[in-house]
């Protein structure tokens, strides 16, 4: 199956991490967070302005900018 | 003395329960290797008087964000008996990967399970006996917020520190396995003591964000709740206020006057007109502080403020700034001196020294006061709105044009991610125990450079002896007359020149000072600035009241925060050079329309 940034899906769709392009200190951070290979995030809703996303990974509700979810890969699930 | 660590990530009620644990009785202290202030306080426990460090919440042992940082180099300058770790249980599928760092370290630690009332909400369970087996470490679940399970959470951690010994660490980074180990010990103790529903059951939440977080209307309604609230701490505040202003009138007529009649008058003076006003000043603004922290905390617990952040992150990344700055430079409004405080939760020092550098443009309440009075002595009922609103307008431009011509010397390269947490309603304790705190804060703070100053302005306005009291004879009125060629050109008199030093201790002095320069009160000295002053003049003073220099408890601020003289000078110079450029712009070009 084809993946995707997560910055290309829109609200109410979800994806399983499949890879994340990041630097060390960022991965960390993601990792602390919730993001890890095989966990399942939603996107929630995106701010105006090309501003944001709200995304739902697990139980914890993460905003993160455009720039950032460009480097998180994901395969979509529909 | 034994030393206890409490550890955590952000969100996790951590200050709860050390204030909890402490009775607030937390003092600043220094530690070796670590360059920011921590919290620490000495509590019984286990029978014997430990010393309890808050250490910064963090998201992992092996970051590198200040916070990180600072966990591990305390961590590996101070030798620790025992670690408290506080998890967020409604998120512990992912927190537990901090629990399980500090066990590879072989550091001695007790897991407490914070937030249980929320994870028992959302539909979370915890076999806390099978995960503390799982762990190999004593944990147990309460509730920070409400103070259930607390004392079975301090048998265990009496226990533990009877049983510790001092660890000290070296190579914090080197010490950790890889991340997959962790992941699969994870997974293991998830699997054995913890249920999840598939579908969390936070209703409100997600009801609430559909509406405050709409696309279209959750700006706006964010600044009407904004509004209210200002509305609302003034509403209050000004009753309480003239209160305390009441009772100080009360003391110094009926105690301190009779008392120090026998002094000499110098001496007399500088006590009662130099200290005991000044100091008196500002004591009559500690209500309207006091209900300030107290609303904002509120605010902050409920987890607005970064749905805040949320809104206006597009707008305030092309500044070369982030969502967290915006709400800060709100908070601004009550008050400069928490929001600098504020910039705290920020992990790039760029980005805090940048937002720093915003913070004292916004018109707080204090400046508001002097802008109220002018605007009635010398614009009619109609007009006074409009300049009111003018003068919010230049509060966020210069804001932000500060932030746009210094983005590039204060580069910002950290990816902005936050966490939304629930939002949660604050329990009217913790309400007070905030407010208290905060304002206590506060209080030292200033108190200090508050003396200082009105004692330096006192001196200036009433020596050399024989001179009468800020006439152009003393030293403050030369100061004017040295002034003048700068302050001519934008307008500013001799008599407003002497004001706006009193305005550099504090803006709440402006007015007091007219009122003893002019030699009246009230309702007679509008009438006579009326008379004195036209409306452009009253402007150009206005504008530059605005945008100069910060008072003194601002500029303590942001020296103690920034830990940086020449970053402090520039946040004096740059806005005091700025408010002169503005003002003379302003007041030569109204002048040139022939105004």
């Amino acid at each position: 199956m084809n993946t995707v940034k997560l910055s290309a899906l829109k609200p109410g769709e979800a994806g399983i991490i499949s890879a994340l392009n990041t630097e060390e200190d960022l991965f960390h951070r993601l990792a602390a967070l919730g993001f890890r290979i095989g966990k399942q995030v939603n996107v929630i809703r995106g701010a105006r302005f090309a501003g944001p996303l709200q995304v739902r990974i697990g139980t914890t509700d993460v905003m993160l900018r455009i720039n950032e979810a460009r480097k998180i890969d994901i395969k979509p699930l529909s | 003395m034994k030393r206890v660590a409490l550890l955590g990530m952000p969100n996790t009620g951590k200050s709860t329960f050390f204030n909890r644990i402490t009775g607030a009785s937390a003092r600043v202290g220094n530690w070796p290797g670590v360059t920011v202030d921590l919290l620490g306080a000495k509590v019984l426990l286990g029978g014997e008087i430990v010393e309890l460090v808050d250490l910064p919440g963090i998201y992992d042992l092996h970051g590198f964000s200040d916070d990180e940082q600072v966990v591990r180099h305390f961590l590996e300058n101070n030798a620790v008996d025992l670690v408290l770790l506080i998890v967020n249980t409604s998120q512990i599928e992912r927190q537990l990967s901090l629990v399980l760092q500090i066990k590879q370290l072989n550091l001695p630690a007790v897991v407490l399970l914070n937030m249980s009332d929320e994870a028992r909400k959302f539909g979370i369970t915890v076999d806390t006996q099978q995960m503390g087996e799982v762990l190999d470490l004593p944990t147990v679940s309460l509730s920070a917020k409400y103070g259930t399970g607390y004392k079975e959470a301090y048998q265990l951690i009496n226990r533990a520190v009877q049983a510790s010994h001092p660890v000290r660490l070296e190579r914090i980074r080197e010490m950790l396995a890889q991340d997959a180990q962790i992941e699969a010990a994870m997974e293991a103790a998830l699997s054995k003591a913890v249920q999840i529903p598939v579908q969390l059951s936070d209703n409100l939440t997600a009801r609430l964000d559909h509406v405050l977080l709409h696309p279209w209307f959750g700006l706006p309604l964010f600044f009407v709740v904004m509004y209210v609230l200002f509305q609302a701490i003034f509403f209050l505040g000004s009753p309480l206020q003239e209160g305390v202003g009441w009772a100080l009138d009360q003391l110094r007529q009926g105690v301190l006057d009779p008392a120090l009649a026998p002094a000499p008058a110098m001496l007399r003076g500088l006590l009662l007109d130099g200290i005991y006003n000044g100091v008196g000043t500002v004591a009559a603004f500690v209500p309207i502080i006091i209900l300030f922290f107290l609303f904002m905390a509120i605010v902050e617990d409920t987890g607005y403020l970064s749905r805040a952040a949320f809104l206006m992150d597009a707008l305030m990344s092309k500044m070369g700034l982030d969502g967290r700055s915006f709400v800060m430079m709100l908070m601004g409004f009550g008050c400069n001196v928490p929001a600098l405080m504020g910039t705290r939760v920020m992990r790039s020092r760029a980005l805090r020294l940048l937002t720093m550098l915003t913070i004292p443009f916004s018109l707080c309440s204090a400046r508001l006061q002097v802008f109220i009075f002018i605007t009635t002595a010398l614009f009619t009922p109609r007009a006074a709105p409009v300049v009111l609103f003018s003068l919010y307008m230049f509060s966020f431009a210069t804001a932000f044009l500060t932030a746009l011509l210094f983005k590039k010397r204060f580069q910002n390269t950290e990816p902005f991610i936050l966490e939304l947490p629930p939002y949660r309603f604050p329990t009217l304790r913790q309400m007070a125990l905030r407010g208290w705190h905060e304002a206590r804060h506060f209080l030292n703070r200033a108190s200090k450079f508050i003396i200082a100053g009105v004692v330096l302005v006192w001196l200036l306005t009433h020596f050399p002896a024989g001179a009468a009291p800020a006439s152009p004879q003393t030293w403050a009125g030369m100061i004017g007359a040295f002034l003048s060629p700068l302050l001519d050109p934008i307008g500013i008199n001799q008599q407003l020149a002497i004001a706006l030093i009193f305005g550099f201790v504090a803006k709440e002095i402006v007015i007091g000072s007219l009122a003893v320069i002019y030699g009246m009160e009230g309702t007679a000295l509008m009438g006579l600035m009326g008379h004195q002053l036209d409306w452009v003049q009253a402007y150009s003073f206005m504008l530059f009241t605005l945008i100069y220099t910060p008072c003194l408890s601002t500029i303590a601020t942001i020296r103690s925060e920034s830990k940086s003289l020449p970053f402090t000078l520039l946040a004096v110079g740059w806005p005091l050079g700025l408010a002169w450029l503005l003002s003379f712009a302003f007041y030569q070009g109204a002048r040139a329309l022939g105004y």
